[in-house]
C-alpha cells in the first residue's frame, strides 16, 4: 500500500496526522518467542510513487529481495528440582528432573546424554536410565513414561516447545550423611553441534542450512543428590531407690529404666521401635511404662507400647534426625 | 537504438501513468546482513554482506535506490515499504521517513503512536510493532536525479 501526501509540510496537514496517530488503533503485533520458523522466506518489495511531468500519478514497484530462513539451532537445559534432591544409601531408582527446549526455530531431534561422574561432589551416582515424560505430567511414572535410548528415539522438539526429562541412578552405598552427588543432563542438537554460527549446509529443516546459535547447540543443566542417613544411638541408664531411701539393690529396692534413643545425621528414622528385656530376679512394676513421659498401658493394645511378659516394648514411629525419644519403666528386685 | 529509447521516452508522453511510464523511474531494493566481525586484536567491527544465511536474530540494512531515467522531473516522491512479516522494524537514519504499525492507514513518527493490547491498555508504539515505512520526499526529483532510502531490521 502506498500513499500520496501532496502538501506534506503543511501545518494542518501536520496536526491532521498527529490527530489520527493518537487516536489510531494499532494492534499489538504477535510475539515470536523464538523466531521465524526454518525455511520460510523474507519478501522485500518496495513502492515508488511520484507524478510525472504531466501531473500523472506514476507507481513504481521495486524488485523482490528474498531470503531464506534457515534453522537456527539452539536449545536450553534446566534442572527442574529446586534444590538438592535426598536420596539414601543404596538408593535405586532416584529420580532427577530436566526440562529440554528447543529454543531454535525449526523442528529438531535431539540427543540425550547423562553424565554421573562430575568433579565437585562426594559420590558418582550411576546412572541407569533416560525417560522422557511421555505423559506429560511432569513426575516420573515408572512403567508409563518412554525409556530413552540415544539414537533411537531421540525426542524431536517443535520450535519454543519443551519435554521434561527424566535421569534415574543408584546411589552408592558408600556414602555417607551429607554427601553430594552430581547428575548432568546434555541435549545436543542432531543435526549437529559446533561454535555458533557454524553453518550445516542443506541440512535445515525447509530445505536451508543448519546454522549453529549460540547455544553450540547444545545445552547441559545439573541436578544433585544429597544423602541424608540418619543413625540411632541408644543409651540405658537405671536409677535404684531401696526400701531405705538408699540408693542400694536389695530385695524390694526399685530400680527405674531410662532408656534414651538419639536419632543423629539428617533425615528422620522411620519405626523406631525400643525393646528392653526385663532382668532377672526382677519383677516389672504394672503401669510404669512411660514414652517421652506419657504413660503407656500394660496391655497390646492401640496405644504405642506395651508389657509383654518378658519385657518391654514402646514404638516412637518416625524419628527426625536431630530428636530423642525417652522410655521408661520399673522393676522390683526379688 | 536512440531512437527506440525515443520512442519509448514518446510512449511514456502519450500514455502516463501505465507500465512503461514506471521505467522512467528505477527503484531497486537490496539487503544486507549486518555482522559483528573481530578482529587479531579482539576490536569489533560491523560489516555488511551479502547474506548467504539469515536466522532469527540476524540484523538486515535494506536499501532502496531511485534514479530518474526519464527527461522529466518526477515530483510528489513517495517510497512506501511495506515490512516483511518475519523482519522486525528497528529505525532508519532518515529524518523524513514516517511508519505506520497499522498496516498503512495511519502514519506519523513511531513516538506519536499507540497501541492497543488485547486487555485495553494503551501504551506507545515500538520499533517490532512497525508494518510500513514510508519516505516522502520534500523536494522534486529531477531527471537523472538519485538517491538512497535505508532502514534497519532484525530477522524475528
Amino acid at each position: 500500500m502506498s500513499f500520496r501526501w501532496k502538501n506534506s509540510s503543511s501545518p494542518m496537514r501536520r496536526a491532521f496526522a498527529l490527530a489520527i496517530s493518537l487516536c489510531g488503533i494499532g494492534a499489538a503485533s504477535p510475539s515470536y518467542a523464538v523466531g521465524t520458523t526454518a525455511g520460510s522466506t523474507i519478501s522485500n518489495t518496495a513502492t515508488a510513487t511520484y507524478d510525472d511531468a504531466g501531473g500523472n500519478p506514476v507507481s513504481v514497484p521495486s524488485n523482490t529481495v528474498n531470503l531464506r530462513v534457515d534453522e537456527l539451532l539452539d536449545v536450553t537445559v534446566i534442572s527442574n528440582d529446586p534444590g538438592n534432591v535426598i536420596t539414601v544409601p543404596g538408593g535405586t531408582n532416584q529420580v532427577l528432573s530436566f526440562t529440554v527446549t528447543n529454543t531454535g526455530n525449526g523442528s529438531e531431534a535431539f540427543r540425550l546424554t547423562p553424565n554421573g561422574t562430575i568433579g565437585g561432589d562426594q559420590f558418582d551416582p550411576a546412572t541407569t536410565s533416560v525417560v522422557i515424560d511421555s505423559n506429560g505430567n511432569g513426575v516420573y511414572d515408572a512403567g508409563v513414561d518412554t525409556v530413552y535410548t540415544a539414537g533411537v528415539n531421540d525426542p524431536v522438539i517443535a520450535p519454543d516447545a519443551s519435554v521434561t526429562v527424566f535421569v534415574l541412578s543408584t546411589t552408592p552405598v558408600a556414602t555417607n550423611n551429607g554427601d553430594l552427588g552430581h547428575v548432568s543432563l546434555t541435549a545436543a542438537a542432531v543435526t549437529g553441534t559446533s561454535a555458533p554460527g557454524t553453518i550445516f549446509a542443506g541440512a535445515g529443516q525447509g530445505g536451508g542450512d543448519a546454522v549453529v546459535g549460540s547455544s553450540s547447540a547444545d545445552g547441559v543443566a545439573q541436578g544433585t543428590f544429597q544423602v541424608q542417613n540418619a543413625t540411632v544411638s541408644f543409651l540405658k541408664s537405671q536409677a535404684v531407690v531401696d526400701p531405705f531411701g538408699g540408693s542400694k539393690v536389695l530385695p524390694g529396692s526399685i530400680i527405674t529404666y531410662t532408656l534414651v534413643a538419639t536419632v543423629n545425621g539428617s533425615g528422620s528414622i522411620s519405626n523406631l521401635t525400643m525393646n528392653d528385656a526385663i532382668p532377672a530376679n526382677t519383677t516389672y512394676q504394672p503401669g510404669t511404662l512411660t514414652l517421652q513421659a506419657a504413660p503407656l498401658t500394660d496391655p497390646a493394645d492401640a496405644d504405642a507400647g506395651e508389657f509383654t511378659g518378658t519385657g518391654v516394648v514402646a514404638r516412637a514411629g518416625a524419628v527426625p534426625a536431630g530428636s530423642t525419644r525417652t522410655v521408661t519403666f520399673q522393676v522390683r528386685v526379688n | 537504438m536512440i531512437g527506440l529509447k525515443q520512442l519509448l521516452v514518446l510512449l511514456a508522453v502519450l500514455m502516463p501513468g501505465t507500465a512503461s511510464a514506471a521505467g522512467n523511474l528505477a527503484l531497486a531494493s537490496t539487503v544486507f546482513v549486518e555482522k559483528a566481525i573481530s578482529d587479531r586484536d579482539g576490536r569489533v567491527r560491523m560489516v555488511l554482506s551479502e547474506p548467504k544465511t539469515v536466522v532469527p536474530g540476524d540484523r538486515l540494512v535494506f536499501i532502496l535506490n531511485y534514479r530518474n531515467t526519464s527527461a522529466a522531473t518526477a515530483s510528489h516522491f513517495v517510497v512506501t515499504n511495506p515490512l516483511p512479516e518475519a523482519v522486525s522494524y528497528q529505525g532508519t537514519p532518515d529524518q523524513r521517513a514516517l511508519v505506520s504499525i497499522d498496516g498503512g492507514r495511519v502514519w506519523g513518527n513511531l513516538a506519536a503512536l499507540k497501541v492497543v493490547e488485547r486487555d485495553g491498555t494503551v501504551r506507545g508504539a515500538r520499533p517490532e510493532d512497525v508494518t510500513h515505512i514510508r519516505w516522502t520526499l520534500n523536494q522534486p526529483v529531477p531527471a537523472g536525479a538519485k538517491g538512497t532510502l535505508s532502514f534497519r531490521g532484525v530477522v524475528r
